[in-house]
């Protein structure tokens, strides 16, 4: 039996409203914990200094999938396990499935979830790399009123966030593709459950008239956050799929990424992995 | 602060209530409190699937569960697979193919894989796979386990 700190506190939220009001009153006071799948593995390694949990597992509020407008909007609470049975998901974000499906093993699935995917802020969450190539929207929620940022400027450097000590993640907004369009997910890791990344790489892309029209692609484990590889991008937008500059794009992904050595893989094993996913991407691209 | 929390949840079918700390583990209240020490901790961070249990008919790693998450709830540890005396047919195909060696990832593989088979009665080889994919083994090699999951769904024939 692990001990657990006897000065460990967890407040149960019965509504947002009192969760929000709790955050607000103390803040940085109370870590909210959802599934924890994270937490509590720190917690039980103990290397957690949060000793104040502020449990929203029961907060309907942040639950469930729906569609608006030309969204599909994901309560944060939303499962691993609900995003890979949902048929709308399926339909539209292929990738997320793909992204879900990897996370972990079942047990993981049916426990975590999305939102806290994106709080924990690890670089190497496997939905992240996703989220980006769809070009998700976090909406965020605290007693001042609800915002909204583009989820590729929401992480500002390792496990730092746009997000105040009052804010929760009430939900993830992921515009659906329009017409045709390509999706690609590539996670590579020591084995196809319970792995972490060594690299990972999303992309969605739409072809029209023979070019690449949109692009968009989401890195993971390759920098200190989930990143947008936008100088591979620049050098495709634009540009025939028969004949796409893949070197160029390869020299250029290089910008985008700033990997290091760790205990799951090289810094130049990441480069080069990367580099090898996008080209494999850019193949599979050029023949769909 | 609360210095303890009443947690109450049915456990294996039975009505039961605990008092626990506010930040008990689900798989401490498990062996601790209510002495049932089928449910094992092997990794304590979620990766080998021994203290697997179901919430809610939902497997989940009971090392990374807050109890308090879980006031209300259904859960059904290994203990709660047999009816008395005699074991499920899961159970019962484990010991026919010694799909144990040392034991100690059993009760996990066995709720998994319960759990697998209330979802998908007749399993392909990669939904096995994957319904197990949590559930880390270093005695068997997996096969005798996969064999016995098989013979389960197909109510008993061998593989």
């Amino acid at each position: 039996m692990r001990a657990y700190l006897p000065d460990c506190d967890l407040r149960v939220a019965a509504t947002l409203d009192d969760a929000l009001a709790l955050l607000a009153a103390e803040p940085g006071v109370w870590t909210p914990i959802a599934g924890g799948t994270d937490l509590m593995v720190v917690h039980n390694a103990g290397r957690l200094k949060a000793t104040r949990f502020l449990d929203l597992s029961r907060l309907a509020e942040l639950r469930g999938i729906a569609e608006e407008g030309d969204c599909l909007a994901f309560g944060a609470l939303t499962s691993f396990t609900e995003v890979r049975e949902h048929p709308a998901v399926h339909r539209h974000f292929p990738n997320l499935v793909k992204s879900a499906r990897v996370t972990g093993a079942l047990a993981i699935q049916n426990r975590g979830t999305l939102g806290g995917n994106i709080v924990n802020a690890s670089p190497a969450a496997d939905t992240p790399p996703s989220l980006l190539a769809y070009g998700a929207e976090l909406e965020l929620v605290s007693p001042r009123g609800r915002r909204r940022v583009a989820y590729d400027h929401f992480h500002l450097g390792y496990k730092q966030m746009d997000l105040a000590p009052d804010e929760l993640v009430a939900r993830i907004l992921v515009p659906k593709p329009q017409g045709h369009s390509f999706h690609y997910f590539r996670k590579v890791g020591t084995r196809q459950a319970q792995a972490i990344a060594k690299v990972c790489l999303a992309a969605h892309a739409r072809v029209q008239d023979g070019v690449l029209a949109e692009l968009r692609i989401g890195l993971g484990s390759v920098a200190p956050v989930p990143a947008r590889a936008r100088h591979a991008e620049a050098t495709l937008l634009g540009q025939p799929v028969a004949a796409l500059p893949v070197a160029a794009a390869r020299a250029a992904l290089l910008d985008d990424m700033s990997p290091i050595d760790d205990i799951r893989a090289s810094a130049h094993y990441r480069s080069v992995v990367t580099q090898n996913v996008l080209s494999h991407m850019l193949r599979e691209l050029a023949t769909a | 602060m609360a210095d303890h929390i009443t947690l109450r949840m049915k456990v294996n079918g039975e009505d039961r209530s605990v008092e626990v700390h506010p930040f008990a583990r689900l798989l401490d209240v498990l062996r601790e409190d209510l002495r049932l020490t089928g449910t094992k901790e092997g990794c304590g961070e979620g990766e080998c699937g021994a203290c697997t249990v179901l919430v809610d008919g939902r497997v989940v790693n009971s090392c990374l569960v807050p109890a308090a998450q879980v006031q209300g709830s259904e859960i059904v540890t290994v203990e709660g697979l047999a009816k008395g005396d005699e074991l499920s047919p899961l159970q019962a195909a484990f010991v026919a193919h010694n799909g144990a060696q040392c034991g100690f990832c059993t009760p996990g593989m066995l709720v998994a894989a319960t759990d697998l088979l209330n979802r998908c009665p007749n399993p392909t080889e990669d939904a096995v796979r994957e319904g197990l994919a949590g559930n880390l083994c270093r005695c068997t090699g997996y096969s005798k386990i996969l064999d016995a999951v098989h013979t389960a769904a197909s109510g008993g024939e061998g593989k």
